[in-house]
């Protein structure tokens, strides 16, 4: 299964560290990247593959959202169908 | 790989425009639960729908954790009662609508609609039953949605039904345990009414239907609203086209969470039901969308023509984006569900006539209407004709859900509470329609040629 993993913050060192790693320890690939910077406030998006992982969907998502405790940041995860479905034809 | 906007919008559709989808309902066929002894209907009854719907909850909210968008409803809808309780050897269905309550209350769905009957031609002793269970039904439930068909445009309005469910109205606003006539928002009579609608109270499992299936009701007023904020001033063709592609977008959610429910439940995806249906929050309002098209108030002169543009240009953008497209399907106007409705009442602007006109363009008709709650049965009764007329004429789904606010008069106001929301008592015509209502008979089916 493929998802959209979103990260939306204040900038801080580290972000795109401490998220990689996360996603490295729940076996989740990641396949592309897209992060920009506006006014410091920060959004990244990734596009993952869960196929590879061993982890149930909930777990990762539970384990993102905790990470975005965390960090504070908000981070989640969902299904790229829905971004598909909404935007193309 | 989606563009990073393209993701930042679907999310603040989410976060900051209410966009969900509003219900996910199984329909299920009750026509197996027939049988003489009534207690054994009624054991039929929850345990084939507990059977059907064990898993709809679960289902539904792993799907929403997976999308990460909310999915507001899981509902049931069965067939007719009317149907299945009428080879019982009782008068009294109110233990189906018990039997359909516990089972409604297993599977852990909020409502459950199907305690209905279709009598727009006439009524069978099956029918007759139901109706006049349905005061104690509706009290004796708290889950259970109720609905009666008196009128298709292929058989006109029977209007000894209608002067039925007059009184059948007060009576279920006077039985109403929680007081104040609350139970009448269980209760809805309709004209033309369809067989594979999930939106609540009308909800129930066509005779046409199969076994078991899912339809979907999505909703986004709000996403609408936001939308017409970047054509501002713009004629009305870029309006349109504005609404088209924002509904086009909501309804591409609906089918992807129908399909996926009905894969992983095992059964039919129905239809998906492309309505903006309104929530009391702030933002969620059709109301506001138009007011937004240019009137200043909801209910002032344009409003008509701004909801008939709305409704129309709901349906196209819609139509595209789903494979199979049905239920009410259009823009919903409860007024107690719409926060910019509640308020355009209360100031007088939005009339109880102006509301009938608005149900000649839209879908469905007088909803979430809070009449006085010394409102007699007979204009209750003209009330429902007049909407009955407006459907069968125009080939449409129209309904009336009022509730008579016992012991309340205009100028007070109702809490329900929740996505019921609240609704200031609207005066209605005191002149009577006793007359009218008392002649009985039916209304002969309109012409299907030389219409102009």
């Amino acid at each position: 299964m493929k998802a959209i993993v979103t990260v939306t913050g204040k900038d801080t060192v580290g972000i795109i560290a401490g998220v990689c790693t996360e996603l490295a320890n729940l076996e989740v690939n990641i396949l592309d990247i897209n992060q920009t910077v506006m006014d410091g406030f920060f959004v990244m998006n990734m596009l993952v593959d869960l196929s590879t992982s061993t982890k149930s969907y909930d777990l990762v998502r539970d384990s993102l959202d905790a990470k975005g405790v965390q960090m504070g940041l908000t981070i989640r995860i969902q299904r790229e169908d829905i971004f598909n479905a909404m935007h193309r034809i | 790989m989606l563009r990073q906007n393209e993701i930042m919008q679907t999310l603040d559709m989410i976060d900051h425009q209410h966009l969900d989808i509003r219900t996910i309902t199984m329909g299920i066929s009750l026509r197996d639960c027939c049988g003489s002894d009534p207690k054994v209907t009624a054991r039929k009854i929850y345990d084939k729908i507990t059977r059907c719907a064990e898993k709809l909850v679960p289902t539904g909210e792993a799907i929403e954790r997976e999308l990460g968008i909310p999915i507001v409803n899981k509902r049931i809808s069965v067939t007719p009662i009317s149907m299945v309780a009428e080879s019982c050897d009782t008068e009294d269905y109110v233990p189906f609508a018990v039997a359909m309550d516990q089972a409604a209350a297993a599977c852990g769905v909020n409502l459950i609609g199907g305690f209905s009957a279709l009598v727009h031609k006439g009524m069978t002793m099956g029918d007759r039953r139901l109706i006049l269970s349905i005061p104690d039904a509706l009290a004796a439930t708290g889950n259970v949605c109720s609905s009666v068909n008196v009128a298709t445009t292929r058989a006109g309005i029977n209007m000894d039904a209608v002067t039925l469910m007059g009184e059948i109205i007060r009576q279920t606003a006077e039985k109403s345990p929680e007081g104040e006539g609350r139970a009448c928002m269980k209760l809805v009579v309709f004209a033309n009414a369809v067989e594979d609608n999930p939106f609540m109270a009308g909800a129930f499992h066509g005779v046409g239907e199969p076994e078991c299936e899912i339809n979907v009701g999505v909703s986004g007023p709000g996403v609408v609203y936001h939308a017409l904020q970047s054509v501002k001033g713009e004629p009305f063709d870029v309006v349109a086209e504005t609404i088209k592609k924002t509904a086009f977008r909501i309804t591409r959610m609906g089918q992807l969470v129908a399909q996926e429910a009905a894969r992983r439940l095992g059964v039919p995806y129905g239809i998906v039901d492309l309505s903006l249906a309104p929530t009391p929050a702030k933002g969620d309002s059709v109301a506001r969308i138009l007011e937004e098209i240019g009137v200043d108030v909801c209910g002032t002169h344009g409003t008509t023509a701004a909801l008939a543009m709305l409704n129309d240009a709901v349906k196209k953008g819609g139509v595209m984006a789903s494979n199979h497209v049905g239920g009410l399907s259009g823009a919903f106007i409860p007024v107690s569900e719409d926060e910019g409705m509640i308020a355009a009442a209360k100031q007088g602007t939005l009339t109880l006539d102006k509301l009938e006109a608005m149900t000649c363009v839209c879908s469905v008709g007088l909803d979430m209407i809070a009449i006085p709650g010394d409102t007699s049965a007979s204009t209750i009764s003209a009330i429902i004709a007049d909407e009955a007329a407006i459907g069968m004429v125009n080939n449409k789904t129209t309904a009336v859900r009022v509730i008579p606010a016992i012991g309340r008069t205009v100028g007070d106001e109702l809490e329900f509470g929740g996505l019921f929301g609240s609704a200031p008592v609207m005066p209605v015509h005191d002149k009577s329609a006793e007359r009218f209502v008392a002649r009985g008979g039916r209304i002969p089916a309109p012409l299907h040629s030389l219409k102009n």
